[in-house]
This record gives structure tokens, C-alpha cells and sequence, in this order.
């Protein structure tokens, strides 16, 4: 499969030509620091992962952070984020703390899930985020009867669902659709398509390579989306929501995406070549294209290192605080079973 | 020689049914295909029709008539050229059964009408604590008393819904939603399309947003395909969540052997969930305890597995006319008190424990009967202090034995009342097969209360 293309809205398959609308430099530096944070928290993750502080199961985020910043500069207080395994960038844009996610990814108490859920299964009520789920494509589901708890209270609120090119084969996954069409639920389902469901490529595992239409027998609209365009996202994001509250139920956004590292910290990744890699990084990198842009307009290089400073900072506090915050006590082993 | 039409069987469970209306009358041309009368099931009126040629000769039951069994003669047809002089002719008794092999004769209990599964009424042999003295009791079948608790609990919380397939405007494959849709509307009773795992995400998403949605599958196996859902997302989630997320849902429908319909339709999931963390597990006998349990699972914090019986739904128990009747989860009711020996079963069981009870008696052993209720969290300190005085006991259960809820049962009288024992634990249980379909090697695979008999002699040394 080609490389995702810069810059191209298609709406159900047909080419739409245009750049995405421009952003306000207040955004593009919104943008920027929010993808930074994720960025930067990753390879954190990744060297303690390294160092063994973090264990078992850790995916990085690295590649795809344009997709969860774009999505969330369009969504409003009360809306709801739900996602797989692959979940710290999420986690960050829906502007829960760094600590708390660090300290979760080490197991100790200050975690989120006071480290009784690790990488994959971390939560916040306060911040509307609802997991971190550790089951190929059941968050689909899950996000479905989210956006049916909204339908039911009759708010505007909209539930984010997001999943993977892999989970998106999953059976459950046209059950969700077919419910969420027939009873017009508000919900996204945001397929973030980065080409490689752990080891197998799109094209070995999809029968239908073109995520947008993966709804079209239930009546779902859908868009594929250059998902290293942080703008793009923003736009269909804007468009998905504003569906969403009119209404008129579900929609899906194919987020084109890709991830540098491996599938999870154990992954060698041999199914792609280094150049592959290399050659979106180079061309798409969605944090380089913002900063491009400001460049571009004028900011300075000190006023992007002043963020990249900020952010830095923010990492090294979060894995300060997950190395030395203590375990959980050993009575946590048996409370939060019942309530 | 004229033809007799019988009372038909209209469900797997059926075993009477009321004789709504005639639409033929006496001498009336009969075609092949025509509908001759309306018979409401406890599930659905549903219309005969005849299936032979000729001519209504006489209408043995009358339309308005209660409790027909299956099999009665209803009404004669007279074929071409026979009159009403030929039906003298007719056989007095229905075409007979085949015969049972011998083995499952010899363990026979009482002539059925069909080869149905155990059929008494739910006896209520001891007052329960729940209820206080001098309550009046209604008398309701254990559809209505689920129905009742689910209405009550609507009433009282908006936040709690039904969903599940042809709850609504079916009224319910069993019917035990019977009426919801009308008095609550479609918001609140939902039809979903037959698609247990999607629609088992979905309630369980809506209760992570704080919903309590009641889920009911139409048979508990079917809910294997949405296993996933209530043990990984619903039972999981509060503690990978360190407390922040819990889902209040009840997951309600028919569980175990039904009557004939063999092994993919016929299995009993108690011990399955019961070992889940998370979850609680509840599988009542009475009608008073269905209703207090269920009322109970609904206001419960945390995902609640309700395993019903499709045999005893129709089944009459005695229901207190209480305004809130709670039964709390967790608590095992002495359903009939003695001192010889401890029979631990619960849900179907029970009917196979208490005849057992009742035959021993006649035999001078005075068994002790535990009703469970809820299987998951287990109340032990029933089961031994009952122990501790009988010092014998045998678990009764239709489900298999391996892993099995009476393994559990047996397991824990042995690690808290082992010195108490005269006698090693027995099981009774459902036999190691797949359900079969013939009806008596169905029979031989469920437990009988001939076994449930001989094991409590046997742990009595008699």
C-alpha cells in the first residue's frame, strides 16, 4: 500500500482536492505542544521500558499523535474517549496528567488505576476517558454503548472511538455499527489505519483496504483522512461532530496514520523495511510539518524550543515521580473487586 | 375410523395450555390447513390447524377451558362418509408412547404426561427471614414475579432499562417482559438485533457512563459469544480502573437444560461465571426469592449474572405483597430444616433435593435442605453450620460435576467443617455427556431424585 498521501480528504473513496483550512498560529502551537508532549512521554516510556522500570505490555504512540491532538481540539467538555491498547497518547490529549500515566505504566500507587491495570487499562471519570481496553476491537462496543448513553439522556455529547486497522476486522465491530446506525447513536468511530495490525500489513489481512467504507452496508458515512495532517483531522473531526449532535447518528473517519516503533516494546518489526519507516518519518513526520509551518511564518527557532523545554520538563517530572512513588500496598490486592 | 386431535404441544416446556376458542363448530367442512381453534401457552395464543381432511365430529373440550394437558383429545374429524355413529369408534386414551428404554424406567419418579423435565410446584417449606410474619403472600408465577421486579425497579430509577432480543414488542421470548414496553415505551425496552456480543458491549458501555441497564440474553447459551464482554470489560473494570470505573448491570435469561432440546440449547453456566471475580452470581428456586434477588441484582453496584430456569418460569410460588421486597445477593435460605444429613443445591436442583427431602423422611432420615440462591459471593457459613450438625452432606446440581458449583461446595466443607464429617461429600449432578435429544437419554442425564436419594443414603450409611 502507497504511503499515506499528504494533504487528501476522500470522502467515501472519491478524492476531494484541497488543503485542509489553515490553522491559527494559536492552534499550530496548541498543536505542536500538545504532539510534542505525547512524543517525548513515549520515548520516556520506551527508555524506562528499557531500563525495566516499566513492564509487560507497552505500545508507543510514536507516528499517529497527530490523529488523537487533531481529533480532540474539536471535541467539547463532556465527550467521550475510548481506545484500545494503544492508549497513552490518548490518554494525554484528553489532558490527564503525565504523572498519573507514568506512574501507572511502573505500577505504582499514584497511577491512574492505582497500578492495578498497567499500559494497556488506564481510566479517568473526571476526564471522560474510558479506557484502555486490552481486547482487539471491544472498545467498539463499549464506545457504542457510550454514545447510547447520550442518546438516552438525550445530551449533545459524542463518544470517540477509536481503533486499529487490525480491530477493525473484528466481529463485534459491525455488530456496534449496525446498532449505533439503526438507532442514529453519536459516536465517531475513528479507524486509526497504520498499516500494520501487529505484524500483518492491511493488504494481508483486508479484504476491503479502504477503511471509510467500512460502514456502507449499515449507511455510515465515512472519510478517510491524511491523518499526519494535524489540520485534517481537525477538519473531519469538526465535520464528524457537528453529524454527531445533528442527530443523524454515527460516522467513521479512516485516520491514515503510521507508527515508527513496533507493535509493542518486543516487536523487532521485520515486516517493513527501514526506508519505509524512514521515508514517512521524513516526508509526513506530523510534528515537523507544524513546526515547518511556524517556521515558515516567522516564529523563531527559540520560541519552539521554549516548548520543546516546557514539555521535557513535564516528562521528566512524570518519570521522576513513576520511579519512585511507591508500589501499591499490599492490601490493594483485594479492594476495588466489588463496590 | 375418525381422526382425534390432541391438545398440541406448542413450546419446549409446554405442558398445559387453555382452550381459548373454537373457529369450527360441530359439522363444519375441515380443510388441511385451516385454523380450528386459539390456545394460549403461558408464552402466546397461538392457532391450531388441522392438519386432516373431513369434518368436526364433536368438540371434546369446550373453548374456555383451562389447563389442558398436552396430548388430551380436544376434538374429533369424521372423514368422508363417516358420521357421527362412527365416533364411538374412537380410542378413549391418546396413541401411545414409545417405550422407555429400561434404564431410564427403573429410575422413572412419577408417570408425566410428556417427557418433561421435573414439573412440581415450587414448594415454600419454610418461612423465609426476608419476609416478616404476617406478610400476605400472592400467588404468581416466577415469569410474573421476574416481570414485577424489573416494572418496580423501572419505576423507581430512571436510569435503569431492558435490552436484549424481542424484549419489546414480542413481550419476550419467554414473555417475561411481558407489558414493559407498553407501560415504559420504546426508550426504556429495547429491541436489539441478534447480536449478543455487540449488544452485551453496549449495555456494559452504557453502565461505564452510569446507566443500569438489565441485559437479557435469550438463552445464557447464546451468551457465550459475548463472554468477552461480561468477564473482560464488565467484571474486570472496576479494578483496572483502581476503583474509578464500575459498570451496575445485570445480565438476566434463561440458563441449564430446558426440556428436549439437546446440547447446544441445554447448559449450565453457574460454575462458568461463578469464577470470576467481579461478578456476582445468582441462581434462585422460588418465586419469592426470583423476585427479590432480581430486585436486588438491579440496585447492585457491580455486574450481576442472573441465571433463570426456563422450566420453572410457568411454575407458581408464593410472592410477598411487600411495597420493596429485597432479597439480599449472598445469602442462602434453609428451605427446609433437619438434621440428618445436608442436601446443598440451588435453582433447578432444588426440585430434585426437596422430593429427595421428602422421600428420606419416609424413610426415617431427616434431611436438611440449603437453597444457595447465589452461587457467587458463596455463603459458606450456612453450609457448615448445617454440616457441623448433620455431619453428612450431598450437592445437588443439573450441571456437570467437573469444576462444577458442587466441587466448590465440596471443597469448602472439607477445609472448614472436615473434622465434623462421618461421611465423604457426595455429588449429585448432571451426568459427563453433551445434552442428547432422545427424551430418555435426557432423563438419564440430568440428575433424578432416585440419585439424589441413594447418595444421601449412602453418606448416612443406610
Amino acid at each position: 500500500m502507497a504511503a499515506p498521501k499528504k494533504s487528501v480528504a476522500k470522502e467515501s473513496g472519491q478524492e476531494k482536492a484541497g488543503s485542509p483550512p489553515e490553522f491559527s498560529k494559536e492552534q499550530e502551537f496548541k498543536a505542536l505542544r500538545d504532539m510534542l508532549l505525547i512524543r517525548r512521554f513515549e520515548e520516556k516510556a520506551g527508555q524506562l521500558y528499557g531500563m525495566g522500570a516499566i513492564g509487560g505490555f507497552c505500545h508507543l504512540y510514536i507516528g499517529q499523535e497527530a490523529v488523537v491532538v487533531g481529533m480532540q481540539m474539536a471535541l467539547k467538555q463532556g465527550d467521550e474517549v475510548i481506545t484500545g491498547y494503544r492508549d497513552h497518547g490518548h490518554m494525554l490529549a484528553c489532558d490527564m496528567e503525565a504523572k498519573g500515566v507514568m506512574a501507572e505504566l511502573t505500577g505504582r500507587r499514584g497511577g491512574y488505576s492505582r497500578g492495578k491495570g498497567g499500559s494497556m487499562h488506564m481510566f479517568s471519570k473526571e476526564k471522560h476517558f474510558y479506557g484502555g481496553h486490552g481486547i482487539v476491537g471491544a472498545q467498539v462496543s463499549l464506545g457504542t454503548g457510550l454514545a447510547f448513553a447520550n442518546h438516552y439522556r438525550g445530551n449533545d455529547n459524542v463518544s470517540v472511538t477509536y481503533f486499529g486497522d487490525g480491530a477493525a476486522n473484528q466481529g463485534q465491530v459491525y455488530e456496534s455499527f449496525n446498532m449505533a446506525e439503526l438507532w442514529k447513536l453519536p459516536v465517531i468511530y475513528v479507524i486509526e489505519n497504520n498499516r500494520y495490525a501487529m505484524g500483518t500489513s492491511v493488504s494481508r489481512a483486508s479484504a476491503q483496504q479502504d477503511f471509510s467504507k467500512r460502514g456502507a452496508s449499515f449507511n455510515i458515512p465515512g472519510r478517510q483522512v491524511d491523518g499526519m495532517d494535524v489540520r485534517a483531522v481537525k477538519a473531519a473531526a469538526d465535520e464528524a461532530t457537528a453529524w454527531c449532535r445533528g442527530g443523524n447518528g454515527p460516522m467513521i473517519l479512516e485516520m491514515q496514520t503510521y507508527r515508527y516503533r513496533g507493535h509493542s516494546m518486543s516487536d523487532p518489526a521485520k515486516y517493513r523495511t527501514r526506508e519505509e519507516v524512514e521515508k514517512v518519518r521524513h516526508d509526513q513526520d506530523p510534528i515537523e510539518q507544524v513546526r515547518n509551518r511556524l517556521l515558515a511564518s516567522g516564529v523563531s527557532e527559540q520560541d519552539l524550543k521554549a516548548i520543546d523545554a516546557e514539555v521535557r520538563e513535564i516528562v521528566n517530572e512524570a518519570a521522576d515521580f513513576a520511579q519512585h512513588d511507591p508500589e501499591p500496598d499490599a492490601s490493594e490486592l483485594y479492594t476495588d473487586i466489588y463496590r | 375410523m375418525p381422526i382425534q386431535v390432541l391438545m398440541p404441544a406448542l413450546s419446549p416446556t409446554m405442558e398445559k395450555g387453555n382452550l381459548a376458542k373454537w373457529l369450527k363448530k360441530e359439522g363444519e367442512t375441515i380443510k388441511s390447513g385451516d385454523v380450528i381453534a386459539e390456545i394460549e401457552t403461558d408464552k402466546a395464543t397461538m392457532e391450531v390447524e388441522a392438519t386432516d381432511e373431513g369434518t368436526l365430529g364433536k368438540i371434546l373440550i369446550p373453548e374456555g377451558t383451562a389447563d389442558v394437558a398436552v396430548n388430551t383429545p380436544i376434538a374429533t374429524i369424521l372423514a368422508d362418509g363417516e358420521s357421527a355413529a362412527d365416533l364411538a369408534k374412537v380410542p378413549a386414551a391418546p396413541p401411545p408412547k414409545a417405550a422407555e428404554a429400561p434404564a431410564a424406567e427403573a429410575k422413572a419418579e412419577a408417570p408425566q404426561p410428556a417427557a418433561k423435565a421435573p414439573a412440581a410446584p415450587v414448594s415454600e417449606a419454610r418461612p423465609d427471614p426476608e419476609i416478616p410474619a404476617g406478610t400476605e403472600m400472592v400467588t404468581q408465577t416466577i415469569r410474573e414475579a421476574l416481570r414485577d421486579a424489573m416494572a418496580e425497579e423501572m419505576r423507581r430509577d430512571g436510569d435503569v432499562f431492558i435490552m436484549g432480543e424481542e424484549v419489546a414488542e414480542y413481550q419476550g421470548a419467554y414473555k417475561v417482559t411481558q407489558g414493559l414496553l407498553q407501560e415504559f415505551g420504546a426508550r426504556r425496552v429495547i429491541d436489539t438485533p441478534i447480536t449478543e456480543h455487540g449488544f452485551a458491549g453496549v449495555g456494559v458501555g452504557a453502565a461505564m457512563a452510569g446507566l443500569k441497564p438489565i441485559v437479557e440474553f435469550m438463552t445464557w447459551n447464546f451468551a457465550m459469544q459475548a463472554i468477552d464482554q461480561i468477564i473482560n470489560s464488565a467484571a474486570k473494570t472496576l479494578y483496572m480502573s483502581g476503583g474509578q470505573m464500575g459498570c451496575s448491570i445485570v445480565f438476566r435469561g434463561p440458563n441449564g437444560a430446558a426440556a428436549r432440546v439437546a446440547a447446544q440449547h441445554s447448559q449450565d453456566y453457574a460454575a462458568w461465571y461463578s469464577q470470576i471475580p467481579g461478578l456476582k452470581v445468582i441462581a434462585p428456586y422460588s418465586a419469592a426469592d426470583y423476585k427479590g434477588l432480581l430486585k436486588a441484582a438491579i440496585r447492585d453496584p457491580n455486574p450481576v449474572i442472573f441465571l433463570e430456569n426456563e422450566v420453572l418460569y410457568g411454575h407458581t410460588g408464593e410472592v410477598p405483597k411487600l411495597p420493596d421486597f429485597i432479597v439480599p445477593i449472598g445469602k442462602a435460605r434453609i428451605a427446609r430444616a433437619g438434621k440428618d444429613v445436608t442436601l446443598v443445591s440451588w435453582a433447578m436442583g432444588m426440585s430434585y433435593a426437596l422430593k429427595a427431602a421428602d422421600e428420606l423422611a419416609k424413610e426415617g432420615i431427616d434431611a436438611e435442605v440449603i437453597d444457595l440462591r447465589t452461587i457467587r459471593p458463596m455463603d459458606t457459613e450456612t453450609i457448615i453450620n448445617s454440616v457441623k450438625k448433620t455431619g453428612r452432606a450431598v450437592t445437588v446440581e443439573e450441571g456437570w460435576q467437573q469444576s462444577g458449583v458442587g466441587s466448590e461446595v465440596v471443597a469448602r466443607i472439607m477445609e472448614h467443617a472436615f473434622d465434623y464429617l462421618d461421611a465423604p461429600v457426595t455429588r449429585v449432578s448432571g451426568k459427563d455427556v453433551p445434552m442428547p435429544y432422545a427424551a430418555n437419554l435426557e432423563k438419564l442425564a440430568l440428575p433424578s431424585v432416585a440419585e439424589v436419594v441413594a447418595a444421601a443414603k449412602a453418606v448416612s450409611y443406610r
